[in-house]
């Protein structure tokens, strides 16, 4: 006989399903925010899911810092040809260089604040209309409160203390021209959550997640991989590490942790035993206990 | 964590100085949810702000301004898990004008906990947390009466503050009621049990939690799929996508499409991994028919021999959520399963006092954190049922055109 309730997994499957299909419903040209990261990923494979036996019916928007991991953009790439799905670049460097946005300088240089700048201007010359983020309340503070279907004004900022009221799964969708939403299917998972559904569905990720050897200096608690966008401090070494990234976005500001973790199984049982959250080998959340919810205001993922 | 194991949303109520924060975090802290940078935070400022202890309080807290405050203006949603559940709060402050969130906060939960301090007993806010529950018809209520180290952890005060929560509570339609004494800042009865209250012999909070029966929570008996969007990959293929609301189908079931009333019989069913024999609600699924019928998202397929309502006029509760007051006659557009149509406030009915609990029927104006009962009239047919029944069917929002705010809730009667 069978049982009928969904285990706690299942759950988050069809609860983030019936979002993207509600996405899919209420608005006339929307995209998936695609970073290359798990989360992004995992949204992605959720939207296959949810229009399967058809395509998914919405372009990837990737905002390319130009600070890549090249791993990233080979996953990307191949992933964009398997699903038949188009993909949209909004170019940081385009953005510097028609002097829409200013790089930073000095030692902590990070082009993420430049990112809303690119993110923003794609967003009004696509025409698009709603921005579906692998966003998760769990990550950050700020986040906790952040609705499913959350409201952007026309400049692309977040009112955290005039959003629209959220009940059951009645999401109002309802936008002036101009204006936009940001969708968040995967609010309700954590990040143990991801990975065993990951594990459990054997999505593949790119290789960075897994425990491999790299170039690294040690910055702000944590290792930065070596590359050509880093300026070396007098007193930081290169050095080599077996390491693994729990997160990724921008290289130059992506820290890695030691680890042993090489398959799926073993990143699993790490997470579970981690003690600190993923955004903390992120330095840009280091800079203030406010600094995601200032840059969410503005217009952030 | 286990394949079997399900997921628990609750919603947790209790005014300013009852400790719901710091029940929250004690939750969180005891069941080893909180990572080390997160303690690093929250130590940091309770050190700043003169407290020789960490404050619980502080890991709910989010956005600045509250932080500045101290109070909780919005519903937030916390997460954890145990090796028996995966939880979800939807942590929603207390003070009166914050009815909308509390109602908000109840809307998907399965159980919701209600704090009293046992020095106060039950107050005003306990009977509109208490009115609220039930109305959204959450169905386990978790009453944790804490602060008992302030009453010495005496038995006696806590079986006044049940026999009053008893008397206030009779007239309400309540499920399931739980008392549990705590002590959320020392962590008697939380997660671990109390070994000052020998003479309590029921469960510590957190077990609790992990064993209330979910399973009949959702309605498995009247089938109802409301139709989200239509997957049309090619000329061959033409699947209703949507989310069970209630109920089971079966290939080969006959049902029919409302409003249409077109019959057909079920072919197949998609799930997230592929075709199925049959699926439940809550499932994420899409439904190919016998026949190609004309349905729209919208469009609601139910089993031919149980069928809900089709109305355009219907009585409803309404929490008005809104800034602006209620206007009787205007159009709002109304948010109601997938469907969406036009709507009006055909008829004031009669307001309810939450803090009297008690009909009024002097003063019908509808304002923020206001319920009342009316009667609603809509442009085309709604597929309901009361939200008793089935609470996918039976609620549904309005939505104002000037402003595109959500701006009431509704529970069909």
């Amino acid at each position: 006989m069978s049982k009928y309730y969904l285990n706690y997994l299942d759950e988050l499957e069809a609860e983030a399903i019936y979002i993207l299909r509600e996405v899919d419903a209420l608005f006339q040209n929307p995209v998936i925010l695609f970073s290359g990261g798990k989360d992004s990923i995992l949204t992605t494979q959720l939207a296959r899911k949810a229009f399967q036996p058809g395509k998914i019916p919405f372009p990837l928007l990737h905002v390319d810092t130009g600070h890549n991991f090249p791993e990233t953009i080979e996953f990307r790439d191949k992933l964009v040809r398997e699903l038949a799905v188009e993909l949209i670049v909004g170019s940081v460097q385009r953005s510097i260089d028609e002097g829409r946005a200013t790089e930073e300088r000095g030692l902590h240089a990070s082009r993420n604040e430049l990112q809303i700048v690119t993110l923003l201007d794609t967003l009004e010359s696509e025409g698009i209309d709603c921005a579906i983020g692998g966003g998760r309340r769990d990550e950050e503070k700020a986040r906790a409160k952040e609705r499913i279907f959350s409201h952007r004004d026309a400049f692309g900022q977040w009112d955290p203390k005039n959003q629209r009221p959220e009940l059951w799964n009645l999401f109002n969708a309802h936008h002036q021209p101009g204006e936009h939403f940001r969708v968040f299917p995967i609010s309700n998972w954590t990040e143990m959550d991801v990975w065993n559904y990951i594990l459990r569905e054997q999505i593949e990720l790119p290789s960075l997640y897994f425990a491999h050897k790299r170039q690294v200096i040690y910055r702000q608690k944590s290792w930065i991989p070596y590359s050509e966008y880093i300026q070396l401090r007098s007193d930081e070494k290169v050095v080599e590490k077996q390491i693994r990234f729990r997160t990724l976005g921008d290289i130059t500001i992506t820290g890695g942790i030691e680890s042993e973790a090489d398959t799926l199984e073993k990143i699993v049982l790490e997470v579970a035993a981690m003690r600190q959250t993923e955004r903390g080998n992120r330095s840009d959340d280091k800079r203030s206990d406010s600094s995601m919810e200032d840059r969410k205001r503005q217009g952030y993922f | 964590m286990l394949q079997t194991n399900q997921l628990l949303r609750f919603t947790t109520a209790g005014s300013v100085d009852d400790g719901k924060s710091t029940l929250i975090g004690r939750l969180l802290y005891d069941s080893k949810s909180i990572f080390e940078d997160q303690l690093d935070a929250v130590l940091k400022t309770s050190k700043r702000r003169g407290k020789a202890e960490v404050d619980l309080a502080l890991f709910t807290d989010g956005l600045r301004d509250e932080r500045k405050q101290g109070i909780t203006i919005d519903v937030a949603y916390r997460y954890f898990t145990t090796p028996k559940r995966k939880f979800i709060i939807a942590d929603t402050p207390g003070h009166v004008q914050y009815t909308r969130n509390m109602v908000t906060g109840a809307s998907l939960a399965n159980a919701a906990i209600i704090l009293i301090d046992a020095r106060k007993g039950v107050i005003e806010q306990t009977r509109r947390h208490t009115y609220i529950a039930s109305l959204l018809g959450i169905g386990h209520i978790l009453v944790c009466v804490n602060k008992m180290d302030l009453v010495d952890f005496q038995e006696s005060v806590f079986n006044e503050v049940v026999d009053e929560f008893e008397a206030m509570s009779s007239k309400m339609l309540i499920r399931d009621v739980q008392y549990i004494p705590i002590s959320a800042l020392l962590g008697d009865n939380v997660v671990e049990r109390s070994s000052n209250m020998d003479w309590y012999d029921g469960s510590p909070l957190l077990h609790t939690l992990e064993t209330l029966h979910l399973s009949s929570d959702i309605n498995k008996i009247n089938t109802r799929f409301p139709v989200q969007t239509i997957i049309r990959p090619n000329t061959d293929f033409r699947g209703y996508a949507g989310r069970l609301a209630s109920g089971i189908l079966r290939l080969g079931d006959e049902i029919v499409a409302l409003p249409s009333g077109f019959q057909s019989r079920i072919k197949e069913i998609w799930g997230p991994t592929g075709k199925l024999e049959e699926a439940f609600a809550p499932m994420s699924i899409t439904l190919t028919l016998d026949e190609e019928l004309d349905i729209s998202r919208g469009d609601l397929i139910a089993r031919v021999n149980n069928q809900p309502q089709c109305v355009q006029e219907f009585d409803a509760m309404l929490c008005w959520l809104g800034n602006q007051t209620a206007k009787p006659g205007t159009k709002y557009d109304i948010l109601h399963t997938t469907n969406m149509q036009k709507a009006l406030i055909h008829k004031m009915i009669y307001k309810f006092d939450v803090q009297k609990l008690e009909r009024n029927q002097s003063d019908l104006s509808l304002n923020m954190n206001d319920i009342a009962r009316v009667q609603m009239r809509t442009t085309r047919p709604l597929m309901t049922d009361s939200f008793q029944e089935n609470h996918q069917t039976g609620s549904f929002v309005l939505v104002e055109n000037a402003s595109n705010n959500t701006v009431a809730a509704g529970l069909v009667l």
